[in-house]
């Protein structure tokens, strides 16, 4: 049996007025790839701050790679965990190339005072080349296309070497091609790796085929855990979105009938 | 042409102080453009000035009031705009009218001549002394070193604060660190370029390098360079036609800014997309 290696115990955030977790109680073992699907709202990128230590837990106890967080040891903790957000704006003049913004991802494992070596440099571009990234080495982040900038920053986590891997939506916003191609780079990059992956969406198309097991969120509290199998019904799926699953299969049937 | 003037210890004094603050405002500048910040140094260049009048009212060293004001417009914005309680135009904009209020109060206070407090308006670098040059240069040291010390940190601060942090960098600390080095450079410089344009001097060079390259590197090196030759060459127009140095410096830096935005090579980005970007690192 693999070792736990997220232990949250019923944690609450709340974000003024709104309460985000409402005790919510998860355990995670290590290689595990957890897709954690739910509606806009449920609490699913508050779930994954609080495994980073970005998020300020109201009550409860969140336990990652076996250190409990506190408000101090958030830092030291961050560096062994990837995050990659959902497709970022960024200034199609910022002065930054790709190859730097996945260096980024090294600047906390080298502390500071400690500039990149050769060695990290090398990282660098082994991780470009694994995302397939590494004709547009030179070119400045912001001239790149969102599938193009996600990629990226699975480079920048991976160049992290990381223990433990959040994607929060990274397909949101993307094409149907750029969002496969992602999808494909996380499973392979899970086969090869086995890192431990927390994996959220709101989107069922877009859950990786790498994917154990499920967890439902919804109203900041977890409403399902299981296999995807026996989970994602077309019964508990109407629940969860308070949609019936068939008329979004036959708004969708319209759609397509009306372009064509 | 006379040039002699140029051998007048008043006036190597001038191009020593436009020298180290157009380094430092150069800088500095580098930050608030890439941060998208301008109005915060708006409005703390306005809290420096305020505070030096604050000084002059009540009879401590105005640069001191000058630095503590602007870092108090700093430490209420900051954590505004961290935490994203209020828009942060909306706060800065009240903090602004508030501290050129108070400037416009406590000048309205002070009795007697008001020469002092207009010289912190326009600037004076004519008459700056030995200890102004030596504040302004320990001022630019320290920004400086920082600057390429943290090079890594304030990189990835500027590219991404929540991805600098979600690496495990301490952006928020270095966010409040380059509001602090803004204070000291805005309150370095007030006397030599005055409080309603220093900002202007931050603005303008950093502006001028952004449209002229994609290296973080060279817009810092650009930037300071930029600050220095719109010092310089401003101080050169105020002495040949006779008019005040802050204002001809600050017009220089607004044409070296139109200059580089017409030959910006961004403004072309598919031709320039031909090209890769020159190898660094």
């Amino acid at each position: 049996m693999k070792s736990t290696v997220i232990d949250i115990e019923n944690a609450v955030v709340s974000y003024r007025e709104d309460i985000a977790l409402r005790g919510l109680s998860l355990k995670v073992r290590s290689e595990e790839f957890v897709g954690i699907i739910g509606p806009n709202g449920a609490g699913k990128t508050t779930l994954l701050t609080i495994v980073n230590g970005l998020g300020k837990l109201l009550h409860g106890r969140v336990s990652v790679l076996g250190h409990y967080i506190t408000p101090g040891n958030g830092h030291s903790l961050r560096k062994q965990v990837g995050y990659v957000a959902q497709v970022q704006n960024i200034d199609p003049r910022m002065p930054i190339s790709v190859r730097e913004v996945v260096m980024i991802g090294r600047y906390g494992l080298l502390g500071l005072l400690r500039r990149p070596s050769r060695h990290d440099w090398e990282i660098v571009d082994e991780v470009l080349a694994l995302v397939g990234m590494s004709h547009l080495t030179w070119r400045p982040i912001g001239h790149l296309s969102g599938g193009e900038q996600q990629r990226v920053a699975i480079a920048r986590c991976l160049a992290q070497e990381p223990e433990l891997f959040l994607l929060d939506e990274p397909t949101a916003s993307l094409d149907w091609k750029a969002q496969s191609g992602i999808l494909e780079l996380v499973k392979q990059i899970h086969d090869s790796r086995h890192l431990t992956t927390l994996f959220v969406t709101h989107d069922l198309s877009c859950l990786p085929v790498a994917c154990g097991r499920v967890v439902l969120m919804k109203e900041g509290l977890i409403w399902g855990e299981g296999s995807p199998d026996e989970l994602l019904t077309d019964a508990n799926l109407s629940q969860l979105y308070d949609m019936p699953i068939s008329a979004v299969v036959r708004l969708r049937k319209q759609t397509i009938s009306v372009q064509d | 042409m006379d040039l002699s003037i140029f051998g007048y210890q008043f006036m190597q004094n001038a191009i020593l102080s436009t020298f180290l603050g157009g380094i430092a405002c150069g800088t500095i500048g580098v930050f608030v453009v890439l941060m998208h910040m301008p109005f915060i140094g708006v409005c703390m260049s306005h809290a420096a000035f305020a505070g030096a009048l604050l000084g002059l009212w009540l009879g401590f060293n105005p640069l001191l009031g000058a630095f503590a004001l602007s870092l108090l417009s700093a430490a209420i914005i900051g954590p505004l705009a961290d935490r994203g309680e209020l828009n942060p135009e909306t706060s800065v904009g009240v903090i602004f009218s508030l501290m050129l209020g108070l400037a416009f109060l406590f000048m309205g206070l002070m009795p007697g001549n008001k020469s002092g407090a207009l010289e912190l308006l326009w600037g004076s670098i004519l008459t700056n002394t030995r200890s102004d040059i030596i504040l302004l240069g320990i001022v630019t040291v320290v920004v400086v070193g920082l600057v390429f010390i943290f090079y890594k940190e304030i990189q990835a601060t500027i590219f991404n604060r929540n991805i600098a942090l979600s690496v495990g960098v301490p952006a928020t600390l270095f966010l409040y660190g380059i509001l602090f080095l803004t204070g000291a450079t805005i309150t370095a410089s007030l006397r030599s370029i005055g409080g309603l344009l220093i900002f202007s001097l931050i603005l303008n060079p950093a502006a001028a390098a952004y449209q002229l390259t994609y290296s973080m590197k060279r817009m810092f090196l650009l930037s300071a360079g930029f600050g220095v030759l719109s010092g310089w060459i401003g101080l050169l127009f105020s002495y040949l036609f006779n008019i005040p140095s802050g204002a001809t410096i600050v017009v220089t830096s607004s044409v070296i800014f139109m200059i580089a935005a017409i030959f910006s090579p961004k403004r072309k980005v598919k031709g320039w997309q031909a090209k890769p970007l020159l190898k660094e690192g």
